[in-house]
């Protein structure tokens, strides 16, 4: 058969494949995944945050054939989880405190470390808040040091555990509970925010990448190559929340590929600081395809609506496009 | 108490929390009719045999097709394929390339001597078949399949019909069209050739059923004024004696009257046969022009010359035989050609008319019950039978579309029919799936690949011979082409329902046996039915 023969099939997006050897197909389309969160935890329908986590976890799991401990920070995926005396995961797991878990996986690697035993692999995860926010010393003193730990953070662009409110990784206009829909400039405001992956970057580690969970092949290749390396290694997940959204529980996914289609979210890969690769945009469409459909930027829209906000969102995107050349070359920007 | 410090209950599993009853809503998997399938005049299942064909099985993509239709290599090669323009890939790029793999599968079939399973128990009824073409041949097939004893009764010396009679060779090869028959007598239907059945009626006390398909052969006539020794010939007799010894004589100048695809046949065939000129006269323009534009375009390449808008008024004008003389028309506002009264002559050794087909209908004298409208049998078209009990008609004899796919579909339904028939009872299609539309469709999921082109004989080849124009795929395009196919509406197992449910509640029930939901952990959020590539999905509400 032809190797070169590129579509639906063998040149895939789905997650499995009926016509390539098993060991080219996703983790995810195997009878044999770890299922690191199991069935019956509470996540909400259609949390992309349990996706987003199960992929990851499993994907590094196969990677260490199964010799993994995770530290998980406070947050809806601990929660959701982990009711006591209940647990939805399959691997040794570690709640730490909602701004300790860098940290936690630090000390858990350090601990292996003395025990020798060096087949045992360390992540550590957390939300976008116990990331960007609270955990950020942690995080950022486990950079510094390249501690030998994965840290993945599941980024709902907001602090959904505990109701909505606004966190670092909030993106601009976006209703929350602390940033209401209310004045001259609803929502989250311009010109305040962080780009963890970049921060992280900026520590030189060894593996900076993000994903998001509408491409699953990429997502499993970066954790993959993630575990091949040791050191400090960040992966930043943009895993779509229903209910902190107001986005239909069935659109999941479809808003993490329009995140990614719109330019919105870069998806990328990084190594010592310098971007490796990128993912390109495939069918490029406007951030409005994308917004309509979450009720936390309905204020955007109707009457009177922000066009204004709608175009600067537009710009952030068009940004991110230019910045990461996230179009192929014979497209024009 | 041996657990560890602080700790004094075991972990349980979250699997105790039957998270599914919070639903309101439940996926279900579903088949839906492909678009293909619902067109196609036979009634293949051609997304399953794509199905098959996509991994290289091709044995079995054979066998699932012949279960329809037991003439692939054939149909790969002269059925019009309305198919095609109905899926669904067109939309996305071009539509996927059905009657290429057909045509492939066929060819592999013939020369791997593929031959059909053995008939099922013999039933120990008596069906007459009369008229070997494509449609009693394909209801030979089935009623032999389903285990009557048949005869076919055909008048001629070879059996295909207009398949063998009009259609010329450079479109059907003849060792391709022998090998699909013969295929057919080696099931153990038995043929009778030279055999034309004169009065039917007489025939039925020796037959528990007849099923009737004798075509249309005679040709149309049009009343042109001709002075003594003009060559006028109809199109289905040139075609015809192709198959003899004597090739017809057309000379080197040859008009063709007539606007259809025998029109276009008889014009190459002239062509071939050395005339410097073949000239096609047809009354109104290419856009409205029966024949299918892409036989008009080969044939054009070929130097056959069209006069558009164009009557045949007299032939043989001011004592000159050969002469044609032609009255140009317009178009009027409803798009009927009008004449004009402006004349031209046209030089031509021979005159061809193409101007269709009438059904020889005599044998059906004395026929008790029967209905003829517009020179057709009338049959009941849920079951073929015509209006006497026992007797059944399908092909170019009754009203529908004439080609040989709506013959084929016409001997498969009568055969289901007369089995049911024959046994007491009533055959009752099965319930047809809804259809897999476009917008059912996540074509996210298919990656971008256009369609493969079947190579065309050289031009100096084509006029010279009667060697077939259009080639076949070569296996890796063949596989490559049935890979494009989205599969619309049907599981093609691509686990994406598997991978993307975030609660795990999609059981995968390995290779060839699909999915199945754990509605214990199914929270019914509707990311499986979204994110399936094939709509094979569907939300229902839970009963509460
Ligand atoms: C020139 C030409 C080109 C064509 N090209 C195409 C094409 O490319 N694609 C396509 O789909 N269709 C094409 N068609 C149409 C197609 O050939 C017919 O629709 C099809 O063959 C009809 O099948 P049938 O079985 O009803 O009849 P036929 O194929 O006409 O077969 C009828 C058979 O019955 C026999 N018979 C007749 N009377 C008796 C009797 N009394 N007793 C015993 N036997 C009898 C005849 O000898 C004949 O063999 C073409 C037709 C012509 C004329
Ligand atoms: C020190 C401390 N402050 C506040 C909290 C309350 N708290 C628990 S989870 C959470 C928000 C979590 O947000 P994020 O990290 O984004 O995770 P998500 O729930 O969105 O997945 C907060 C504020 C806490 N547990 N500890
Ligand atoms: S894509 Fe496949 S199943 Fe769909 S219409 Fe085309 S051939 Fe049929
Ligand atoms: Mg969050």
């Amino acid at each position: 058969m032809n190797a070169s023969i590129k579509f639906y099939q063998t040149g895939t997006f789905t997650v499995g494949n009926r016509l390539l050897s098993p060991e080219q197909r996703s983790v995810q389309a195997s009878l044999e995944r770890s299922n690191a969160i199991n069935s019956g935890h509470r996540a909400c329908q259609g949390c992309g945050e349990a996706l987003g986590a199960r992929y990851a976890v499993d994907a590094a799991m196969r990677a260490v054939n199964g010799q993994l401990i995770a530290a998980n920070a406070t947050g809806c995926l601990e929660v959701f989880s982990t009711p006591y005396p209940e647990t939805s995961w399959q691997l040794p797991w570690i709640h730490s405190l909602f701004g300790n878990a860098a940290a936690v996986g630090t000390g858990i690697a350090a601990a292996l470390k003395v025990k020798g035993r060096q087949d045992v692999r360390v992540i550590a995860q957390g939300g976008d808040g116990g990331t960007t926010d609270i955990g950020f010393g942690c995080l950022s003193g486990m950079f510094e040091r390249n501690d030998d730990v994965l840290y993945l953070c599941y980024d709902n662009e907001a602090y959904m555990n505990t109701g909505v409110q606004r966190s670092s990784a909030t993106p601009h206009a976006a209703r929350t509970n602390t940033t209401m829909p209310v004045g001259p400039e609803p929502g989250a405001p311009f010109g305040q925010g962080k780009k963890l992956p970049l921060i992280a970057m900026a520590h030189e580690i060894p593996y900076v990448a993000t994903a998001t969970v509408a491409d699953l092949h990429d997502l499993e290749n970066k954790v993959e190559r993630a575990m091949s390396m040791h050191g400090a290694r960040y992966l930043h997940v943009l895993v779509p929340c229903p209910l902190g959204w107001g986005a239909d529980s069935a659109d999941t996914i479809k808003l993490a590929r329009l995140a990614r289609e719109t330019g919105i979210f870069p998806v990328l890969e990084a190594e010592r600081g310098e971007v490796t690769a990128v993912s390109k945009i495939r069918r490029r469409i406007p951030v409005e395809e994308y917004l309509r459909l979450q009720k936390r930027f309905a204020h955007l829209f109707g009457k009177p609506g922000h066009p204004e906000m709608v175009a600067a969102i537009q710009a952030e995107a068009d940004r991110n496009i230019c910045r990461f050349k996230l179009l192929d070359k014979t497209e024009a920007v | 108490m041996d657990k560890p410090f602080a700790i004094t209950l075991d972990p349980g599993s979250s699997l105790a929390n039957k998270t599914g009853s919070w639903r309101t809503m439940r996926p279900v998997y579903v088949d839906r009719l492909p678009p293909c399938n619902a067109q196609c005049p036979a009634g293949e299942d051609i997304q399953g045999w794509l199905y098959h064909a996509e991994s290289g099985d091709y044995e079995t993509a054979w066998r699932q097709l012949v279960r329809d239709n037991p003439f692939p290599a054939i149909m790969g090669r002269v059925c019009y394929h309305t198919c095609e323009s109905v899926c669904n890939r067109g939309k996305l790029d071009e539509p996927v390339g059905i009657n290429s793999v057909e045509r492939f599968l066929g060819d592999e079939a013939i020369t791997r001597g593929w031959r059909f399973e053995p008939p099922a128990a013999d039933s120990g009824k008596r069906v007459l078949v009369v008229g070997a073409g494509p449609s009693g041949m394909s209801a030979a097939y089935h009623l032999r399949r389903l285990g009557h004893r048949v005869t076919v009764y055909e008048a001629g010396p070879l059996m295909g019909g207009m398949m063998r009679f009009g259609i010329p060779q450079y479109r059907l090869p003849r060792d391709v069209l022998d090998a699909e028959m013969q295929r057919i007598v080696d099931l153990g239907a038995e043929v009778r050739l030279n055999s034309k059945v004169k009065r039917i009626e007489e025939m039925m006390a020796e037959f528990d059923a007849a099923f009737l398909a004798v075509g249309a052969h005679i040709g149309k006539r049009a009343f042109i004024p001709a002075k003594d020794g003009s060559r006028i010939l109809d199109a289905v007799s040139v075609l015809r004696s192709m198959e003899g010894e004597e090739k017809p004589m057309l000379g080197r100048r040859v008009v063709v009257y007539g606007g259809g695809n025998t029109a276009i046949d008889v014009a190459r065939t002239a062509r071939r046969l050395g005339a410097t000129e073949a000239i096609i006269v047809y009354r109104r323009t290419r856009e409205k022009m029966p024949a299918h534009d892409f036989e008009v375009e080969e044939a054009l390449q070929e130097g056959v010359m069209v006069k558009w808008l164009s009557t045949i008024k007299q032939q043989g004008a001011d004592g000159d035989a050969g002469a044609l003389t032609i009255e140009k028309m317009e178009l009027d506002e409803k798009g009927f050609p009008q004449p004009t009264g402006e004349f031209e002559t046209l030089e031509a050794d021979s005159l061809v008319l193409a101007l269709g087909q009438d059904v020889d209908l005599s044998l059906l004298d004395g026929v008790p019950g029967l209905e003829l409208k517009d020179g057709v049998v009338q049959v009941d078209p849920a079951t073929m039978m015509a209006g006497r009990a026992g007797l059944f008609a399908g092909g170019d004899m009754v009203p529908a579309e004439r080609n040989v796919t709506v013959a084929v579909g016409h001997g498969k339904k009568a055969a289901r029919h007369i089995d049911a028939w024959l046994r007491g009872t009533r055959y009752a299609p099965p319930p047809k799936h809804e259809l897999a539309s476009f917008e059912r469709l996540n074509t996210w999921y298919y990656s971008d690949a256009p369609k493969t082109m079947r190579p065309q004989l050289d031009l100096a080849r084509r006029t010279g011979s009667f060697d077939e124009v259009q080639g076949g795929l070569t296996e890796d395009n063949a596989l490559f082409e049935a890979r494009r196919c989205l599969s619309c509406g049907n599981c093609f197992e691509c686990d994406n329902c598997y991978g993307v449910c975030p609660d795990n509640a999609v059981i995968k029930l390995g290779p060839g046996q699909r999915f199945q939901f754990n509605y214990d952990y199914c929270k019914g959020c509707g990311i499986c039915v979204a994110e399936c590539p094939c709509g094979a999905i569907e939300m229902v509400a839970e009963e509460v």
